[in-house]
């Protein structure tokens, strides 16, 4: 994915539903998984140069990893509070940007882990469960 | 019944086996075999797509005809206000009303008069229900369709409220039976929705006319009839439930309208990402323009939905005063459960070897949808393969390449001479 490309951040989530409804997770599964997959694809966007987002399909659950060539994040405790953004003015006029990407991620996914260095860029891994059924 | 019914059906001998209806259905039900289309049954919404893209007419939808209404002593004739948009507006409500009284119904009902009762059960819907948001119409059969099929996880969304044909034919019925009760339908998926409801055991409607067979009956009679007096009683709220916007404008709050089957999964796909939630209310409606431009419709659907705006400006904004209408008609009994139908395989193991086959086997496709192969797309394709429904060799792209290589390998094997032939190039055996 490109940094700045708006609509990548929309059709990755898609398919990557598309995948899981195949293999069959139950829809609240795939609900937080796509929401996890969209915010963290939208960071990719909004922040970086460049990025991939990977999908690991578990038997006990499913691992999002989102790699991106980027600034990186400064703070990442000041990161997770809602609302704080450091999106540019010109995004956040148009709606994105609002500082809800990562409290957002945080709360769809049981786990979430960010590695990040200034000027280098950042790995988002998150974690969803799967109830064994 | 067979485990599902469909209105949507295909005349066989009318197909030509092209590949427009596969490309445009927005649930890949469609794939053509030995030169027919072919529809999968448990993908189906009978949303009508097909029957609007097909060029040869060959799909069709099933409803009752105008001789079928004959088996009750008093048919009553269920009119959507969509209807009223078929014609200009100096054509009056009442007017229609008579002409459908004049090809054989006993009595007719105005499905506008129960949307304000569904637009009032939806209003106390979304007061009773704070969160999630935003919550989504049930009203087109077609919608809640596609989210069982497509969109599972908004099925708890959609409001559990009755769509205003079967609060119409509790009040057709007013309490009696033995008339038959019959919807004049823009569309195939309301057909389906009386043979097969979703959200409650089943219809109280007997049947539906397909609205472009009674429009060309009813045409020749408009002149000559006097309109219906007392006809219509819906005020401008309900009568507007026939065209895209109407809905949502009896709801207070934040809300969206969306109509044409493919926009509105945009919106859905938006909802699935965690967005909207600052909707209080979405009214999503399979056909452009709403009901007005439904498949069984005449008239173009843009100036249907211009007739039917000047027809609703001639009535009052509010409400008017109704009989009371229980409220356990209003409601949804049953829930909306989610068709699980995508799955490559019921043990999750093997899915997921059948998932890694799948992508594996789309890389090996030009990526061209061509649809050649009666798949849609190249990943439906991979995903036919991967099931078991079709083979790699069905591409013609592929099978060209492989044909090519095969006869570049038989030039290659033409250009060998045996070696017992003359100018053969065999190798000399050197003899020691």
């Amino acid at each position: 994915m490109e940094g700045r490309d708006f609509s990548v951040a929309g059709t990755a989530a898609s398919k990557i539903k598309k995948m899981l409804t195949e293999v069959g997770f139950e829809p609240e599964i795939i609900r937080r998984t796509t929401v996890v997959a969209y915010e963290a694809a939208m960071n990719i966007v909004i922040h970086a140069f460049r990025g991939r987002l990977l999908v690991h399909i578990e038997a006990d659950g499913i691992g999002l990893t989102a790699i991106d060539e980027g600034p990186g994040i400064p703070d990442v405790a000041m990161a997770m509070q809602e609302g704080y953004s450091t999106a540019s003015a010109s995004i956040r006029e148009m709606g994105f940007g609002a500082g809800m990407g990562l409290p957002n991620i945080k709360r769809h996914a049981d786990g979430l882990a960010i590695e990040t260095k200034v000027g280098e860029g950042t790995t988002l891994k998150a974690w969803i469960n799967c109830k064994k059924g | 019944m067979p485990e599902y019914f469909h209105s949507v059906t295909l005349d066989r001998d009318k197909c030509k086996g092209c590949t427009n209806c596969i490309k445009g259905c927005p649930t890949e039900a469609i794939r053509v075999r030995d030169g027919k289309a072919v529809i999968i049954e448990e993908r189906c919404i009978d949303c009508g797509e097909c029957i609007r893209v097909c060029p040869n007419r060959a799909k069709a939808a099933l409803t009752e005809e105008l001789k079928d209404i004959a088996r009750f002593q008093r048919p009553i004739a269920l009119i959507p206000p969509s209807l009223y948009g078929q014609f200009p507006p100096h054509v009056s409500p009442g007017a229609i009303a008579a002409a459908l009284e004049a090809i054989g119904f006993a009595r007719v009902v105005e499905v506008g008069l129960a949307a304000e009762y569904v637009t009032e059960a939806v209003a106390e819907y979304l007061e009773e229900h704070q969160s999630p948001r935003p919550l989504i119409s049930s009203a087109c059969p077609a919608v809640v369709r596609l989210i069982q099929v497509r969109f599972p996880s908004l099925a708890d969304l959609i409001i559990r409220v009755e769509a205003p044909i079967e609060v119409a034919a509790v009040i057709a019925r007013g309490g009696e039976q033995g008339e038959g009760v019959f919807f004049i339908s823009p569309c195939p998926a309301k057909m389906t929705s009386i043979k097969q409801p979703v959200g409650r055991a089943r219809s109280g409607l007997d049947g539906a006319l397909s609205m472009a067979e009674v429009y060309g009956q009813m045409l020749p009679l408009l002149r000559k009839v006097e309109p219906l007096p007392g006809y219509p009683q819906a005020s401008h709220v309900g009568t507007s439930w026939g065209r895209s916007g109407g809905e949502r404008e009896g709801v207070s709050g934040r809300s969206l309208a969306v109509h044409g089957i493919h926009h509105v999964i945009k919106i859905f796909e938006l909802i699935e990402q965690g967005g909207l939630t600052d909707y209080e209310f979405i009214e999503a409606q399979s056909c452009p323009a709403g009901c007005v431009g439904g498949c069984l419709t005449v008239e173009n659907p843009f100036v249907a939905e211009t007739n039917l705006r000047h027809i609703a400006s001639r009535y009052p904004i509010g409400m008017g005063h109704r009989p009371k209408v229980a409220g356990e008609v209003l409601r949804l009994a049953k829930p909306i459960t989610p068709r699980k139908i995508w799955q490559l395989d019921d043990d999750a193991t093997r899915a997921m070897a059948k998932l890694l086959l799948l992508q594996e086997t789309e890389k090996e496709l030009p990526g061209l949808d061509c649809g050649s192969c009666g798949s849609p797309s190249c990943r439906t394709l991979a995903e036919d393969i991967v099931r078991g429904r079709a083979s790699i060799n069905d591409c013609i792209f592929n099978l060209r390449e492989r044909v090519r290589r095969l006869a570049e390998e038989m030039v290659d094997l033409a250009g060998k001479v045996p070696p017992a032939m003359a100018g053969g190039e065999g190798e000399t055996i050197d003899s020691e």
